[in-house]
């Protein structure tokens, strides 16, 4: 690969910017379509309550409006799916109870979609929506884990006897247990993993229309994976066939997971706007916004470490229960599974790792992927423990992790990952020196002088990204592939159009993307141009999460290159009366090896549209597409070290500095790579000091505005310090692993391990997230007695 | 957000006559605490009577013992004001702590007082400076206008057209601030001025602004922070919210009311 100016390894900017900071971007809520009706979904009140019936009447009679439609005008229809079916430790499949788009008979969250009022404008579908009688009969409800477990718990469906939806395993209790029999010592840990609201920027949004001269739906959403909500909303929910159903996901304003699922309302619409004849727009209010987009985290864990006499880990064992919310939405049953329990080897030998979980169904938001998904909880849980652990047993605590690092790769994790490629010392080391750990005691010394508590914390983690080889998934249960697909079209004049199945929502795909294919053809980054988002464009496109795009996306991309780069030969040897052996491809120049002789991609394109000389028996055109399902994840890892300062009269903590040390694998451009990081990162200290989603008992949602829910602000965050070491991928062509998810999961255990840190001189010794100062001064309180 | 008519008044009589054509009718001035409460369906009124167009209610005058600031002042125009900065430099520093920039440009102090958010930081400043409630009939006391949470001396059709604040001596605001909103959780404003020294506290009492007698009386003795360090208040009738509890909000203003006083210098 050659380096050109806006080739690999240059921080180019962001192509998509330019219409984004000019208010250009076009996203759904921008769209309008000729004869549009707006909806308005009204929502449930109450967490949990039979539904007694429903009076649309004064409603229906209302100014503009067109139609009301409720669970029953819908029962016909099928349910919402999800997309991984989990098997429990006994074999038995999970619990998978149904999901009607509109509540029928029961509601079990506030926020269920309970009906859909069409109106001329959405004030007056929203004011008729008020005029609807639902006789709510109320239920007991449970909010929470402890709530659904306990004796006697209300129960979200009958079907799930104490609210269970699975209880899974993974790794060798056997020899865990044995591990734990041979222990010098035992460390053990009980930790929360606080429930989030992701918060993307724009709202969920949608608009369907059905042409009834030709019969196609065309559903715009917010997603982050047109064709997965095509596969899903088609082939499970409407009935409808792929050639009859078209989803557009447009420019989208963030997702970090929330815009993954196949929501109801994209059923919703559809089929209304199908009932219709007229398109239907529905545009979410940030208020149902915090009460219906899925949420993320929610596990409630407790584990143990066995050590042998010199600190070295012998045996992991976790059990995690994890709240699923009201119904299983599309990934939230592999998030506390697979993408949890097989994370706990991280960075360690420990030869003997046990985990399991089991997942409860509660009257609350279905919980799905959110920035990070599963391996946040992980590694925040391993790297509490082997903080604990190291104070416990008196040791150092960057020793204790450096004794057990993996030095030897390919490694076979006892949690059926195997590691490829890593350096964790490297990162290691490059973060004790960046953020000057040596430094730290004077440091804290000129905190303590002010008044303040000073600490620092550490966690070294990796992370499985580039999800997944489609076996592999699909043995565990996945009901999806997890390849990707990758068009390039070289136009007649030598431009390039790029289609990718991958979706961008802020990840800067159109500019990452273009750099691959101009490096590697040689054109100018200007003229290549990426496309997604479309099912009508695509070929197919699994979507965007678990920082699979540039890992997967990119590697088809990559292979429909080599491709066209194949079949440019043959057409340049042609034309250079040589064999396409004899063809080297380099610089945008196909040359007859040895010799001067060369033609240009742009005279290869133009002689592959218009083939008067042209080889025998090759098809015109300059076209190819790849799909590539890859190998095996990919393993970014890292060291990450916070440092805090705590005012010990209010509790208030400062995260005075962000020391981040990432393998992230081949950096394409070191821009955008430093920008996801500081996202992760912003992401990741939201979680440990600011944010919590909390309900009361009966189920309300007391954090469902901005005014109780946190979200981090620049004046919150320190200035990163961003350093890397990169080893590349072994398995895929480019050596790149991902970096979206890096800093959400990487950075909370520092903070918190940071925060205690400072505390323990004034003798606390653990703390839960989000460390608020409220939370921090009840500690010391305590502590303090 | 339900419809309503907009009154767009040029002068303040005719904004008066507005408000009593129509009894549910309201003021609006930065909107910043109205219009959210009307998306939520709060507060619903038939009509908006705008203050934007009424002369003379955006300025801040020096009247040597006193600074006046007119009520359509928005926080930012306060907290920039050379006027406030020299001679009530903690009211400048309230004004720009208060919410965000957006919230700044926007929010007026008019709105603030009539408001009387139990949060709001306005309140501790005027009943701490022993401030004057001036509206287009007659001039209130801060110590009779606020009356509770939300509530305050104002008639229906009453409008604050300024808000007259003595110099004090010194004086100084300190602020603990939910995460979140950015609303005072406990707000301490001190002041040294002609009535005596004064602690106002906003943010942490459901019943809104409160003086805390015990710390007044430690600080005439010995205007130091350790003088008040010890006064603990009673976290009956403190609010609760998922930021804070009444307990932490009761220890929070010995600590903000500290650290008030030693700002004082
Ligand atoms: C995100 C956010 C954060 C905030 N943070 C803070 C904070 O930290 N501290 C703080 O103190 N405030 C805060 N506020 C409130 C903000 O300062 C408000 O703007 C202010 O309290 C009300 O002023 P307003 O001009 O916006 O009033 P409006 O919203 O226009 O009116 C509020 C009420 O006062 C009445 N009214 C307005 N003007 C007059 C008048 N001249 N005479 C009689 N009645 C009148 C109105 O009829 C209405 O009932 C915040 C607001 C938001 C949205």
């Amino acid at each position: 690969m050659s380096a050109n100016g806006s080739g690999i390894g240059a921080s180019v900017k962001r192509k998509e910017d330019t219409r984004f900071l000019t208010g250009r971007g076009r996203y759904t809520d921008d769209i309008n379509l000729p004869g549009q009706l707006y909806g308005y979904i009204l929502r449930s009140p109450v967490a949990h309550a039979n539904i007694g019936g429903i009076d649309t009447s004064a409603a229906a009679a209302a100014p503009g409006v067109h139609a009301i439609f409720t669970g029953s005008d819908m029962e016909g229809v099928g349910g919402i799916p999800t997309g991984w079916l989990i098997h429990s430790k006994d074999g038995e499949p999970m619990v998978e109870p149904g999901h009607p788009a509109l509540a029928l008979g029961k509601v079990r969250y506030v926020g269920d979609c309970v009906a859909i009022v069409v109106a001329e404008t959405s004030e007056q579908a929203k004011s008729a929506a008020n005029l609807i009688e639902v006789d709510y009969q109320e239920l007991p409800a449970v909010a929470s884990i402890e709530a659904a477990e306990a004796d006697g718990a209300a129960q979200v469906f009958d079907e799930a006897p104490g609210n269970v939806c699975y209880d899974w395993e993974v790794g060798d209790r056997a020899a865990t247990d044995a591990a734990f029999e041979e222990a010098t010592h035992v460390v053990s840990i009980d930790v929360v993993n606080n429930r989030l609201i992701p918060n993307a920027i724009e709202p969920r949004a949608a608009i369907a229309n059905y042409d009834p001269a030709t019969g196609d739906y065309t559903l715009y959403t917010t997603s982050q994976n047109p064709h997965l909500i095509r596969l899903l909303l088609g082939a499970f929910v409407l009935g409808l066939p792929e050639h009859k159903l078209r989803i557009v996901a447009p420019d989208v304003g963030g997702g970090f997971g929330s815009k993954i699922p196949h929501y109801a309302e994209e059923a919703i619409l559809t089929w209304t706007a199908g009932q219709l004849g007229r398109p239907v727009k529905w545009t979410c209010e940030r208020i149902d916004a915090f009460k219906s987009d899925t949420h993320g985290r929610d596990h409630i864990s407790t584990a143990r470490l066995a050590l042998d006499a010199d600190g070295k880990f012998l045996g992991l064992h976790v059990s995690t229960k994890a709240n699923l919310g009201a119904y299983l939405s599309t990934f939230a049953t592999c998030v506390p599974t697979y993408l949890y329990g097989i994370l706990f080897a991280g960075p360690y030998t420990t030869p003997a790792v046990y985990c399991e979980v089991k997942s409860f169904f509660t009257n609350t938001v279905p919980v799905d992927a959110l920035r990070g998904a599963g391996r946040p909880e992980a590694t925040y849980l391993l790297e509490r423990l082997v903080e604990k652990a190291a104070v416990e047993l008196g040791m150092d605590r960057v020793e204790i992790r450096r004794k057990n690092f993996i030095r030897e790769f390919p490694y076979q994790t006892p949690v059926a990952l195997q590691y490829d490629q890593g350096d964790y010392d490297a990162t290691l080391d490059l973060a004790l020196k960046a953020s000057d750990w040596a430094g730290f005691e004077a440091r804290r010394a000129e905190s303590a002088a002010r008044g303040k508590c000073r600490g620092i914390g550490i966690s070294t983690f990796i992370e499985a990204c580039g999800i997944a080889p489609s076996a592999v998934v699909g043995s565990l249960g996945a009901r999806a592939g997890l390849y990707e697909s990758g068009s390039v079209r070289v136009h007649p004049t030598g431009s390039v159009s790029v289609f990718t199945g991958t979706h961008s929502h802020g990840q800067g795909h159109e500019t990452t993307f273009a750099q691959i294919v101009s490096d590697m053809l040689g054109v100018d980054f200007e003229a290549v141009d990426v496309v997604h988002g479309d099912s009508a464009k695509i070929p197919f496109g699994m979507g965007t999460y678990g920082s699979r795009s540039l890992a997967v996306g990119g590697t088809a991309i990559y292979l429909a290159v080599e491709k066209v780069i194949e079949k440019g030969k043959k057409i340049a040897a042609h034309l250079l009366e040589a064999s396409a052996e004899d063809i080297e491809f380099e610089n945008g120049s196909f040359t007859v090896a040895g010799t001067d002789r060369s033609k240009s991609l742009g005279e290869v394109a133009l002689t592959a549209y218009v083939p008067h000389n042209y080889p025998a028996g090759l098809e015109p055109g300059l076209e190819e597409t790849a799909f590539y399902d890859p190998l095996n994840f990919t393993f970014p890892a890292g060291t990450h070290v916070a440092e805090v300062e705590v005012d010990p009269e209010t509790g208030e903590v400062e995260v005075v500095a962000v020391t981040g040390a990432d393998d992230v694998g081949r950096i394409i451009n070191p821009m955008i790579v430093d920008g996801q990081l500081h996202g992760g990162l912003a992401h990741g200290i939201g979680q440990a000091l600011l944010e919590e989603c909390l309900y009361q008992d009966d189920g309300q949602l007391q954090t469902g505005s901005y005014l109780d829910y946190t979200m981090p602000r620049a004046a919150d965050l320190p200035s990163f310090n961003i350093n890397h070491n990169t080893t590349l991928c072994t398995h895929n062509p480019l050596g790149v692993k991902g970096v979206g998810e890096v800093g959400s999961i990487g950075v909370p255990p520092a903070v918190i391990n940071a925060v205690i840190d400072a505390l323990r001189p004034l003798g606390v010794n653990d703390m839960a997230m989000p460390a608020t100062s409220q939370r921090v001064w009840q500690a010391i309180q305590q502590a303090q007695g | 957000m339900n419809d309503f008519t907009y009154h767009a008044p040029t002068s303040l009589d005719d904004a008066v006559a507005a408000l009593r054509g129509d009894g549910g009718a309201k003021l609006i001035a930065g909107g910043h605490s109205l219009l959210p409460v009307m998306k939520l369906n709060l507060a619903a009124p038939s009509a908006l009577v705008s203050l934007a167009g009424v002369p003379g209610l955006g300025d801040i005058a020096d009247g040597g013992d006193s600074v006046t600031v007119g009520a359509m002042c928005s926080h930012a125009q306060v907290a920039g004001s050379a006027v406030v900065q020299a001679r009530i430099p903690a009211l400048a520093a309230m004004a720009d702590g208060i919410g965000d920039a957006q919230v700044r440009n926007a929010g007026t102090i008019g709105g603030s007082v009539a408001h009387n958010d139990p949060a709001a930081d306005y309140p501790a400043a005027c009943v701490a400076l022993g401030a004057t409630i001036v509206t287009d009939r007659r001039e209130v006391h801060a110590d009779d206008f606020f009356q509770g949470m939300f509530a305050t001396a104002l008639a229906d059709d009453e409008v604050v057209t300024a808000v007259r604040f003595p110099v004090p001596g010194r004086a100084a605001y300190a602020k603990f601030a939910n995460p979140a909103s950015k609303y005072a959780v406990a707000g301490v404003m001190v002041a040294d001025g002609p009535a005596g020294v004064r602690v106002a506290v906003t943010g942490a009492s459901g019943d809104g602004v409160f003086r805390v007698a015990e710390m007044e009386a430690a600080l005439g003795a010995s205007f130091s922070g350790e003088a008040v360090a010890g006064v603990a208040v009673s976290s009956d009738g403190m609010l609760s919210d998922t930021a804070a509890g009444a307990d932490y909000r009761a220890h929070l203003v010995t600590v903000m009311a500290k650290r008030a006083v030693e700002a004082c210098g």
